[in-house]
């Protein structure tokens, strides 16, 4: 027992040196004042400088107002999209077309982007061709693909918190004469409100992710964050996508932490709560 | 269950993302289907329609040329099997590392816990894209991992990292790690330490008590782990583009290839169905498991 909490300890510190690693190199790099990115130049660093010309670079901040714009639609529409398969998954029993729509959201998870892009591409292309619309590509068929894959995600954050209610108090109310379209916004909604917020986050992280599909259904002049990035880095480490790289890590870090903290809050006001609620009883 | 019958709301509210992604999901597949069986052509789009009608009478013109070219030209075949060894070596890797590490997160007190995940998450809420870029830079020849190796004596001569398999291994194993911990972890805690203790008490050493009681019980979350790993893996594009050789290209290179250097949309098409028979089986076990997994909490 002793012997195997250990070797697992060891492995899992030398795990999260593994992934923190890479990031914490481009950090420090990013400071560097050497233009190759991987020699410290002691006698000029640290230096802002990289962040400078990052916040000069038209073609990068147009890029990123792009794939936030994009990002942020397409978190809200699979949010809808993946509610409404979540909440049909987990509450509507069994039905017609039931197992046609969980394959075709846990599909999505593992599908290779190259296929899933390649296929979004073909039916663009198919759909101008018949009804003339969407015309062209751009940022509606970017926002449309991301919609598509991301939705799986936000289904199963939905499912699974569905899945830890039970039906007890849906039931309750519609017991009491509530109608379903009020059962859905009084009780499951507020219910699942965690799993919305959290379901947005991871919409809206795999959107502004996204390089292989959107470079699929993209058109002329809709380059995204990624797609810059890419032809960037292709030619070359370049030591301002360092300093890009820092500035996403610290908002990250900044995001997730504040909600670890928001949600322990919560669980321990929603415990107080339970203790009250328990000794009122008593 | 509770509700046999499905009201109108319930149609409405299952219909939509049905719709959506039957339009969206489903459709495509057919059109790739299609596309792989007609002819390139020198147009906008560059295939031929399937249906097409010669002086009066309609025909479907089915072209098998672009499945026959894949089989004839070893270029394809050999990719196909290189993207589902390099998968494969990865999964594996992503197993030995990250079953430790969903072990010890999964036996820690329920405080060090919460932050261990987090650990583990964040790095997936980061681009993906910068941190394989990131590995550039430490793999390069005069990259860090040289430098360091060189400034401490191991090595005289940079070792060559960067556009090898090693690299491409590095990448997958970095990126998809999580992939295999979160599924591990959510199998691994809920496993009754009791049944270990009393394995100890019966005169087991730990490795057999892990051989013979943890490992069979965690055989669904090793599989959930892997095809989250494996599937994807297969067509990789990003990390053998930025870490991978030259000479030998994985199979979502060669699609994106054929689509955006060759224009041969209806080659490329071909290459993405052949790539999905390869992996339905992997796929569909998936769904199945998934399903199962979610189902397990009501």
């Amino acid at each position: 027992m002793k012997s195997s909490g250990l070797f697992s300890r060891a492995g899992l510190v030398l795990g999260l040196v593994f992934l923190y690693v890479p990031i914490l190199s481009m950090v420090v790099f990013s400071f560097n004042n050497s233009r190759l990115v991987t020699v410290w130049d002691a006698a000029h660093s640290p230096t802002l400088k990289w962040y400078a010309e990052l916040f000069s670079n038209a073609q990068i901040l147009g890029a990123a107002g792009l794939s936030i714009e994009i990002a942020a639609i397409s978190a809200c529409g699979a949010v809808i999209l993946g509610t409404l398969a979540g909440v049909s998954l987990a509450r509507l029993g069994p039905f017609r077309g039931r197992t046609l729509l969980a394959g075709m959201t846990a599909a999505p998870l593992v599908m290779p982007e190259v296929i899933t892009g390649l296929s979004l591409l073909l039916l663009f292309v198919a759909l101008e061709q018949a009804i003339g619309w969407p015309r062209g590509r751009g940022m509606l068929t970017i926002t449309l693909a991301h919609i598509t894959f991301s939705m799986a995600y936000v289904t199963v954050v939905v499912q699974s918190r569905l899945a830890g209610f039970d039906e007890s108090l849906e039931e309750a109310a519609m017991d009491l004469g509530a109608r379903p379209a009020k059962v859905f916004f009084r009780i499951t909604l507020p219910l699942i409100v965690p799993a919305l917020v959290s379901g947005w986050l991871l919409a809206f992280t795999l959107s502004w992710d996204d390089l292989v599909i959107s470079q699929f259904v993209a058109g002329p002049g809709s380059s995204t964050l990624p797609m810059v990035i890419f032809s960037k880095v292709r030619l070359g480490v370049s030591p301002d996508v360092n300093a890009l790289a820092t500035i996403m890590v610290l908002i990250v870090s900044t995001g997730i932490t504040a909600s670890a903290v928001w949600m322990r809050y919560q669980n321990r006001r929603r415990e107080r709560d339970r203790q009250i609620a328990a000794a009122a009883n008593l | 269950m509770s509700r046999p019958r499905i009201t109108a709301g319930g149609r409405l509210v299952a219909g939509v993302p049905l719709t959506w992604l039957f339009l969206l999901f489903a459709v495509p597949f057919i059109i790739v289907l299609k596309i792989s069986f007609s002819e390139v052509r020198l147009a906008m789009p560059p295939y031929a329609p399937l249906l097409e009608s010669h002086g009066g009478h309609t025909g479907v013109q089915v072209h098998l040329a672009n499945y026959s070219f894949l089989f004839t030209d070893p270029l394809y075949i050999r990719s196909y099997l290189y993207s589902l060894k390099v998968a494969a070596v990865s999964t594996f890797l992503c197993l030995l590392i990250g079953y430790p590490m969903a072990y010890a997160i999964a036996r820690a007190s329920s405080t060090v816990r919460s932050v261990l995940l987090m650990l583990i998450v964040l790095p997936f809420w980061t681009s993906f894209l910068l941190r394989v870029y990131a590995w550039i830079g430490l793999l390069k020849n005069n990259g860090v991992i040289n430098n360091v190796l060189l400034y401490l004596g191991v090595i005289h001569e940079p070792l060559t990292m960067l556009q090898t398999d090693f690299a491409v291994y590095i990448g997958i194993v970095y990126s998809y790690l999580p992939f295999m911990i979160l599924p591990l972890y959510a199998n691994l805690e809920k496993h009754d330490v009791t049944l270990l203790e009393a394995a100890a008490d019966l005169g087991a050493s730990p490795f057999t008590a892990f051989r013979r009681i943890t490992l069979p019980q965690s055989l669904p979350g090793i599989a959930a782990g892997c095809l989250l790993v494996f599937i994807p893996a297969v067509g990789e594009y990003v990390i053998p583009s930025l870490l991978g050789r030259t000479d030998q290209l994985m199979i979502g290179r060669v699609l994106s290839d054929e689509f955006f250097e060759n224009r041969d949309w209806p080659v490329a098409s071909a290459v993405a169905i052949l790539m999905l028979l390869l992996l339905v089986v992997p796929i569909m076990l998936f769904q199945r498991l998934e399903r199962r997994e979610v189902g397990a909490h009501k």
